[in-house]
């Protein structure tokens, strides 16, 4: 299955997209390290230290990196299904003898090293999807589309039951994959709809929320009537009918959640001011990103960093580092960068010309996106707080691993879509 | 196969979407919203305060009297104990293994990553030792306090002491922050804004451990402290330490000045306090005991005790008199042992008779004053006996007499001159001179504090000039004095009225004079003694005094309480005082018998207090003091509870030192 790569191949791998991965990965690791050590001139590979492991990690992505580039472009869409298959086996068994961390039990311990993975499974959910999708003659209709959300549900469902929320959501980004593969924006807006409404009702209220819907349910049906529109009447009703039905329940949804999630949500829409409880994370995550302003205080030089005083800010809160030492200028770049790069691989996924390529681009894009715009987002207050990781920035091995092989496995496919190409003719 | 090409720009359009929404988010964390930023410095950030050293007072000849002292801790982070010689370390701190086990186990209570006390004020020669070797116990540092040391006993009504502010101070003055010391009287208080300094700030961060994490900024937020000034006082150590052996077993204030500026160069109190026994916490336990002490060890006699000055008053009357053209140096009156006029007698000590204005000074004739002070008052060029009254206010007033005299020391009483109202209250409007002739000898409602009757000797010596009373002679390097203080004050008799008492003065001291036993040999003292009347006993001895007589150095009220006629305590105190002064420190007393004779002289028995406060008291120098004398008492004995036994002993050889061998004068 391994085998010399042809000379144009190598050249073809998109450097843009690898010299961005390259940037980020460095960056990531100049952060972690301003965030884990008190004093200038530390010792940079000490493995006591998370800078010094993620040094390793990033060692070890460069062998993944080179296996990934040797391997057959083919193997990945033939062992799909069966990756898949051993993912789901793991997830199965991190159920049974995995080890708890941070109330998630979704970690395997072995020797001095924890791997996770859920963090692997989006990854091999990818492929699977890529291959289901891929498969000559599936089109994203009818008893397809129920097979192709039963291939995300799964490692979700399991995932939920390690307690490790965040990353089970992550699952949900795939149904962007699937808006591009044929499902209807309705759809999606739909579920925007939902959430916002959601949302709304916690701030506002349901009675609030349900006068405001019939007023306007009236305001609408007038109009209609009167231009004599009797489909969108009908359509305008039965929002209605399923809005307060909505809009009824998400009282007893709320209270399905967890307690921290409540908070988190209740924090974010500002119902809720605990700068020293359950707000402290949120708060000195504001306030270590405003401590920056315009310039930023320098790289190792950021006080709130040095200080730790936002918890888990070399993992989850990696980004209030980019905020305090390189101010607006330098986050808005990152931020920037970042979304030139998810347009990228956008751009990649669409000149793939076979829909394996193009639904694993676009697996890749989502996931990348979705962990960007939630972690990104907590960090700054506008999303509740969900542990997720940013990809290439955050700390740790597992996900940095998993993120590798999604995109290194993309690019390879991308680098082979000319030989795909002829095989095809 | 690409049907869903056209959907891709959606993601596009996402991804812009999303990208502007962040970076405005971030523009509002980062740039438009200052609060984050603010809370950043706050956060974390904590501000040391720097102490600056207090300022140190110096007596007018560059002695030290207050300082401060270094006292040492042996403080502990216990988290970074490591391995080390314990036994070493136990040896110099003279612990056992247990003791050791314990009080790092103590220290560790509250966090063991904080540097807490090990081992409270170390001994001088541990400290020594320890300073050495401290190298090989990691966890361990030596931290220096300082504290502030009162060389002089009892001088607390001079110097004050120091104590922490209250809540109350705190509102007055923002410059204090709970926790800090400020002076609570005498000079400590006055000179607070000079002696404070100004602190200066150290901006470190500490993280949510509360471990300090280095200086912000490099110390681009910090400020020095600047310390404060030190004070040369006008006291002279000398003088002031004889005032206080001379006064020690007796009740009453010692109050001498330099009449050419007012500089106060001893002003005792008996019984005084050591200023030591407020400082820290020992205030709480010892304040009390002072409050409760029936010989009111804590009222500062001097300036707030109001006494009838007695015959001293005369001289006072004889100036007036003469410049409101009633009393010529030739006037004479007679006396038959009293003032006779009607009713009233007023009555006299046998002397010849009539007597001139000299002579009414020297032999201090009662009658004399009677018939001045009634020609003042009845002065037929006023219209009423109250206008004359008046007139004769005006002129104390003018001599500092029922005004403040507006010493830098706190909580100065004006003394008691009775109002024509007063009067107009107790006899009716129709009262005549005869009913307060008794003022004219000083007695009476009169009442006049040491510190007036002192200023009332210096005005004699200056011919009718004085200075406000200070007990500051500059201030920091650049010699700064108040201007007040620079400000002379003239009083309302012409200088020439002056010599003819001055005259009479300079008999007082001199065979015949009522003082001639406390004359000194070669010095010209002019004195006038005074023996109080008063409802609580035994007569007060009082006496005023300048010397010499030709450009004086040195004019001095001393009071004894009950000590009976103004010459039999009162006068040699003050004459020994002006003779100290004068000689300064080396000279031997030509009157050592006097010097024995007061040294020994008990007027108040020790209290039972004595035991319980630990007053310290000074007392006399122990190789004068009789078998049966004075109970020696140990100075500086358990002032600081805790304080170790090497450095107590120290401190007792000095202070037994300043009592014993008068230091060098330079």
């Amino acid at each position: 299955m391994i085998r010399q790569p042809y000379a144009d191949e190598r050249i073809r791998i998109d450097w843009t997209t690898v010299m961005m991965y390259i940037i980020f990965i460095v960056f990531g690791a100049m952060n972690i390290y301003s965030a884990d050590s008190a004093t200038e001139g530390a010792f940079l590979f000490d493995l006591d230290k998370n800078y010094g492991k993620q040094i390793l990690w990033i060692g070890i992505c460069l062998v993944i990196i080179i296996l990934i580039l040797l391997t057959d472009p083919g193997f990945f869409n033939i062992s799909g299904f069966v990756i898949y298959g051993i993912i789901i086996f793991l997830l199965v068994a991190v159920l049974t003898t995995g080890s708890m961390v941070s109330a998630s039990k979704s970690w395997f311990k072995i020797g001095g090293f924890k791997l996770q993975p859920s963090e692997f499974a989006k990854y091999a959910t990818a492929l699977a999807l890529s291959r289901y999708l891929g498969t000559f003659g599936v089109k994203f209709e009818g008893k397809n589309r129920l097979i192709a959300f039963g291939i995300i549900l799964l490692p979700m469902i399991l995932t939920l039951l390690q307690n490790d929320t965040g990353s089970a959501l992550v699952f949900a980004c795939f149904i962007l994959v699937f808006y591009r593969e044929g499902l209807s924006g309705w759809w999606i807006l739909m579920g925007v709809y939902i959430a916002f409404l959601f949302v709304l009702t916690i701030y506002f209220g349901a009675k609030f929320i349900i006068s405001f819907l019939a007023i306007s349910t009236v305001v609408l049906i007038t109009v209609f009537v009167f231009r004599k529109i009797k489909k969108l009447i009908t359509i305008t009703l039965i929002v209605f009918a399923a809005s307060v039905i909505m809009a009824l329940s998400v009282d007893v949804a709320f209270a399905k959640l967890q307690a921290h999630q409540q908070n988190r949500i209740l924090l974010i829409l500002g119902k809720k001011v605990d700068n020293n409880g359950i707000g402290y994370n949120l708060n000195q995550s504001k306030i270590a990103i405003g401590a920056g302003q315009l310039t930023g205080s320098g790289f190792n030089k950021g006080t709130q960093t040095k200080m730790k005083m936002v918890p888990e800010q070399h993992t989850d809160f990696i980004f209030c580092t980019v905020g305090e030492e390189y101010g607006f200028i330098g986050s808005s770049a990152l931020v920037m960068l970042y979304l030139l790069f998810l347009g990228r691989l956008v751009y990649l996924a669409e000149r793939q010309k076979t829909a394996f390529s193009r639904v694993f681009g676009y697996c890749t894009a989502s996931v990348f996106f979705f962990h960007f715009f939630v972690n990104v987002g907590m960090t700054m207050g506008l999303i509740p707080v969900i542990g997720i990781p940013l990809p290439f920035f955050s700390y740790g091995g597992s996900s940095l691993f998993s993120f590798t092989m999604l995109l290194f496995t993309f690019l390879k496919l991308d680098a082979n879509r000319v030989n795909e190409m002829s095989r095809a003719f | 196969m690409n049907n869903g090409g056209s959907k891709s720009i959606v993601f596009y359009g996402v991804f812009v979407l999303v990208g502007l929404i962040y970076i405005a988010r971030l523009f509002t964390l980062q740039i438009d919203d200052s609060v984050n930023y603010e809370k950043a410095l706050r956060n974390g950030s904590n501000e040391i305060t720097v102490y600056p050293d207090r300022g140190i007072i110096f007596d007018r000849n560059g002695k030290l009297i207050v300082y401060n002292d270094a006292v040492y801790d042996l403080v502990v982070i216990p988290e970074k104990v490591k391995v080390m010689d314990t036994a070493l370390l136990c040896s110099v701190l003279k612990i056992d293994r247990n003791e050791f086990i314990a009080r790092l186990a103590k220290a560790s209570e509250y966090s063991r990553k904080r540097a807490e006390i090990f081992y409270k004020n170390l001994a001088s020669d541990v400290n020594n030792q320890l300073q050495e070797m401290i190298y090989q116990f990691p966890a361990f540092y030596i931290e220096k306090k300082t504290d502030r040391k009162y060389k002089i006993n009892g001088s607390a009504h001079i110097l004050g002491y120091l104590s922490e502010v209250t809540p109350g101070m705190i509102k007055k003055d923002p410059y204090y922050r709970s926790g800090d010391i400020k002076g609570i009287a005498g000079m400590e208080n006055s000179y607070e804004f000079f002696l404070r300094g100004k602190k200066g700030v150290k901006m470190i961060y500490v993280d949510k451990l509360g471990l300090e994490q280095g200086s912000m900024g490099n110390g681009m937020f910090d400020t020095a402290a600047i310390p404060g000034e030190n004070i040369t006082s006008s006291i002279d150590l000398s003088v002031q330490e004889l005032g206080e052996q001379l006064l020690a077993n007796k009740i009453g204030s010692i109050v001498a000045l330099e009449p050419s500026t007012g500089e106060v160069l001893a002003l005792v109190n008996s019984p005084g306090y050591d200023p030591n026994l407020l400082v820290g916490q020992i205030r709480n336990k010892n304040y009390p005991k002072l409050v409760l002490d029936p010989r009111k060890p804590l009222f500062n006699r001097a300036l707030k005790a109001k006494y009838p000055p007695g015959s001293t008053f005369k001289t006072v009357q004889a100036l007036i008199g003469q410049q409101e053209g009633v009393l010529t140096p030739e006037t004479t009156y007679p006396c038959s042992r009293g003032y006779h006029m009607g009713s009233i007698t007023v009555g006299c000590h046998a002397h010849a008779s009539p007597l001139n204005l000299t002579q009414s000074i020297t032999k201090s004739c009662n009658a004399y004053y009677c018939y001045t002070y009634r020609s003042i008052i009845d002065n037929p060029k006023y219209p009423s006996v109250q206008a004359g009254f008046e007139k004769w206010t005006l002129y104390l007033n003018s001599f500092g007499i029922g005004v403040q005299t507006g010493i830098d020391l706190p909580e100065e009483s004006r003394g008691n001159v009775p109002t024509v109202k007063y009067y107009n209250k107790v006899f009716g409007e129709n009262w005549r001179s005869s009913n307060v002739v008794s003022l004219s000898i000083g007695q009476g409602e009169m009442g006049l504090t040491p510190l007036q009757m002192a200023n009332v000797a210096a005005i004699i010596a200056n011919k009718g000039f004085w200075y406000t009373p200070h007990v500051v002679k500059s201030i920091g390097d650049k010699k700064y004095m108040p201007e007040s203080f620079q400000k002379r004050h003239q009083t309302i008799v012409d200088s020439q009225y002056f010599r003819p008492v001055i005259e009479g003065m300079a008999g007082v001291c001199k065979p015949g004079g009522t003082a001639g036993g406390a004359a000194i040999p070669g010095i010209e003292i002019c004195a006038k003694t005074g023996t109080a009347q008063n409802p609580h006993g035994e007569d007060h001895s009082i006496f005023i005094a300048f010397a010499p007589r030709i450009n004086p150095k040195i004019a001095i009220c001393v009071i004894v309480e009950n000590g009976g006629f103004g010459a039999t305590y009162a006068a040699p105190i003050a004459t020994l005082m002006i003779e100290k002064y004068l000689n300064g420190d080396t000279g031997k007393t030509k009157k050592p018998e006097m010097l024995k004779r007061i040294l020994n002289a008990k007027l108040i028995q020790p209290s039972i207090y004595d035991k319980d406060t630990n007053l310290n008291l000074v007392q006399p120098p122990p190789e004068i003091l009789e078998s049966n004398g004075v109970p020696k008492k140990v100075l500086l004995e358990n002032k600081k509870g805790q304080r170790n036994k090497d450095n107590k002993s120290d401190h007792n050889q000095d202070a037994l030192a300043v009592l014993t061998k008068r230091p060098e004068h330079d």
